[in-house]
C-alpha cells in the first residue's frame, strides 16, 4: 500500500467547537477525511483525557493520539501530509517568518479583539478597538501587495489570521467601527481566502459569529 | 563575507537567550554576540532587528533577523542539521512543540509571580510554579531528558530557566529537588553537558538580578 494511500485510511478526529476554524482550513486545504466532532460548551470526558494539561479545543486525534493547540496541530497536518497543498515555506527563513507572524497574530489580535468582544466596561473596548487597529496595520504591511501572506499561494499565515477574520463582524459591532475603512487591503484579503473551496464551505455567515459573542456575554454576565 | 555569518543580539542571564546559545554550542556553530543594555538603552541594531517586540535573543543569519528563542531553535534545528535537535517523527515534534509552548507560556511567568510577591501572594505563586514543574516532571516520566534518551529541543528549552530557580527557591522556601525530585535529578544531568555547563551563568548572578527587580517593584 503507498504510503499516502496508507495515511488517508488513518483515522483522523477533530475535537472542536465551530469558531475556531484554524485545524478545520488546514484538512480541508489538504483534502483529508475526518471526523468531526463539536465538543464546546460542555467539556467531554474525551476533551478532559487527551488534553488534560490544558482541557481546551481543538484537539487532533490521529490514530488515537492527541496533538493540541491550533497552530501545532496545523504544523502536524502539513508535516503528515506533506504531500499536497503545502501550508509552511520550505525555506527555514520563510518558516521562521511565518511562524513569528502567527505568534504576533495570536497574541495581538486575539488579545485585542478579546478586549472588545468580552469588555465588561466600554473603555476596555475603546482600547481593544485602538490596539486591534494598529496591530492590523502592522500585518497588512506584512501582506503588502501580496495575494497571500505566503505570496502566491495559500499557507500556514493565512490560517492563523483567517481563524481570526470570522470574527472581524463581532469586533466591528461591539466595537462599533469598520475594519474594512481601516485596512481595506486586508479585507480585500480575507475576501479572497473566502473564495477558496476550503474556506467557503466552513466559513460561518458573519451574523452567527455575532450571535454567539451575544450569547456568552449573557452567559458571562455581561450586558 | 563567510558564507554563515551568525550575530547575536544577547543578554546573558536571560533564560529565552540562554536557549539559543546552548542551541548553537550542541550545533558546534561559531558565532559573534553583542549584549544589551536591556536598562540603559537599547541598540539601535535590536531595534532596527526586533521593532515589533524590541526585544532579545535575536540571531541574525547573514544579516537577517530571527526572532523569538523559540523559533531561533527551530531555525538553527532546521538550517543546521546535525546533530538534530527536534525528534526525526512527526507526533513526536508536535510533542515537543505542545511542551515548548507550555513552558514559555508558564515557566518564566510563573517564577517572575515569585520574586514579585510576598505574604500570601508568595505563597499562592510558589504552590503555582510548583504545580507546573509537576506537570513537566509528568513530561519527563522516567525518561533520561524530556526529548528521550537523548537531550535535545525540549531539554534546550527548559534549561535556560534552572539558572532561575536557586533564586525562585530562596524566595519562595522550597526545594525543587524535594518537590519535584525528577525535574531535580533531570536539571543535574542536563549541566552534565559541556554546552549546557558553559553556557548557564553563575546563579548567584541571577540573585543580584533578582535583587535588583525587587527594588525597583518596591518589593524589597
Amino acid at each position: 500500500m503507498s504510503s499516502s494511500i496508507k495515511k488517508m485510511a488513518e483515522k483522523v478526529t477533530l475535537l472542536s467547537f465551530w469558531p475556531s476554524m484554524f485545524c478545520v482550513f488546514a484538512l480541508e486545504e489538504k483534502g483529508l477525511s475526518y471526523e468531526y466532532r463539536e465538543d464546546l460548551p460542555n467539556k467531554t470526558p474525551l476533551l478532559t483525557e487527551m488534553n488534560s494539561i490544558h482541557k481546551k479545543i481543538p484537539i487532533l486525534i490521529h490514530n488515537g493520539k492527541p496533538i493540541c493547540e491550533s497552530l501545532i496541530i496545523v504544523e502536524y497536518i502539513d508535516d503528515v501530509w506533506s504531500d499536497r497543498a503545502q501550508l509552511l515555506p520550505s525555506d527555514p527563513y520563510e518558516k521562521a517568518q511565518a511562524r513569528f507572524w502567527a505568534d504576533f497574530v495570536d497574541k495581538k489580535v486575539y488579545g485585542a479583539g478579546g478586549k472588545i468582544t468580552w469588555h465588561r466596561y466600554k473603555h476596555e473596548a475603546a482600547e481593544g478597538k485602538k490596539e486591534l487597529i494598529e496591530n492590523l496595520k502592522v500585518l497588512e504591511g506584512v501582506l503588502g501587495d501580496k495575494s497571500y501572506f505566503g505570496g502566491e499561494t495559500f499557507g500556514y499565515l493565512d490560517i492563523a489570521l483567517l481563524g481570526f477574520y470570522m470574527w472581524f463582524p463581532a469586533y466591528e459591532t461591539f466595537g462599533s467601527f469598520s475594519i474594512e475603512a481601516e485596512c481595506p487591503k486586508l479585507i480585500a484579503w480575507g475576501r479572497r481566502c473566502s473564495q477558496r473551496e476550503s474556506v467557503s464551505k466552513c466559513l460561518a455567515e458573519p451574523n452567527k459569529m455575532v450571535d454567539v459573542v451575544v450569547r456568552f456575554r449573557r452567559m458571562f454576565g455581561l450586558k | 563575507m563567510s558564507k554563515d555569518e551568525l550575530f547575536l543580539l544577547d543578554f546573558g542571564l536571560s533564560p529565552f537567550c540562554i536557549r539559543v546559545r546552548i542551541a548553537l554550542a550542541e550545533k558546534g556553530l561559531q558565532y559573534k554576540g553583542q549584549e544589551e543594555d536591556l536598562f540603559g538603552g537599547k541598540s539601535e541594531l535590536l531595534q532596527k532587528s526586533n521593532p515589533i517586540y524590541e526585544k532579545v535573543p535575536v540571531l541574525l543569519h547573514n544579516g537577517k533577523p530571527i526572532l523569538e528563542s523559540t523559533n531561533i531553535v527551530y531555525y538553527i534545528d532546521e538550517t543546521f542539521a546535525s546533530p538534530p535537535l527536534l525528534p526525526a517523527c512527526s507526533y513526536g515534534r508536535s510533542r515537543a512543540r505542545f511542551w515548548a509552548d507550555f513552558i514559555d507560556k508558564k515557566v518564566f511567568d510563573g517564577g517572575a509571580a515569585i520574586w514579585r510577591s510576598k505574604g500570601d501572594e508568595l505563597e499562592l505563586a510558589k504552590n503555582e510554579f510548583i504545580d507546573i514543574l509537576k506537570k513537566l516532571e509528568g513530561a519527563l516520566g522516567d525518561k533520561d531528558y524530556l526529548g528521550g534518551e537523548k537531550f535535545g529541543f525540549l531539554d534546550i528549552v527548559l534549561i535556560g530557566s534552572s539558572s532561575w530557580f536557586p533564586t525562585y527557591e530562596r524566595i519562595g522556601g522550597f526545594k525543587i529537588e524535594d518537590e519535584c525530585p525528577k525535574i531535580g535529578a533531570w536539571i543535574k544531568r542536563c549541566k552534565g553537558r559541556e554546552s549546557v555547563a558553559k553556557t548557564l551563568p553563575e546563579p548567584h548572578k541571577v540573585c543580584e538580578l533578582v535583587g535588583m527587580l525587587r527594588k525597583m517593584h518596591g518589593i524589597e
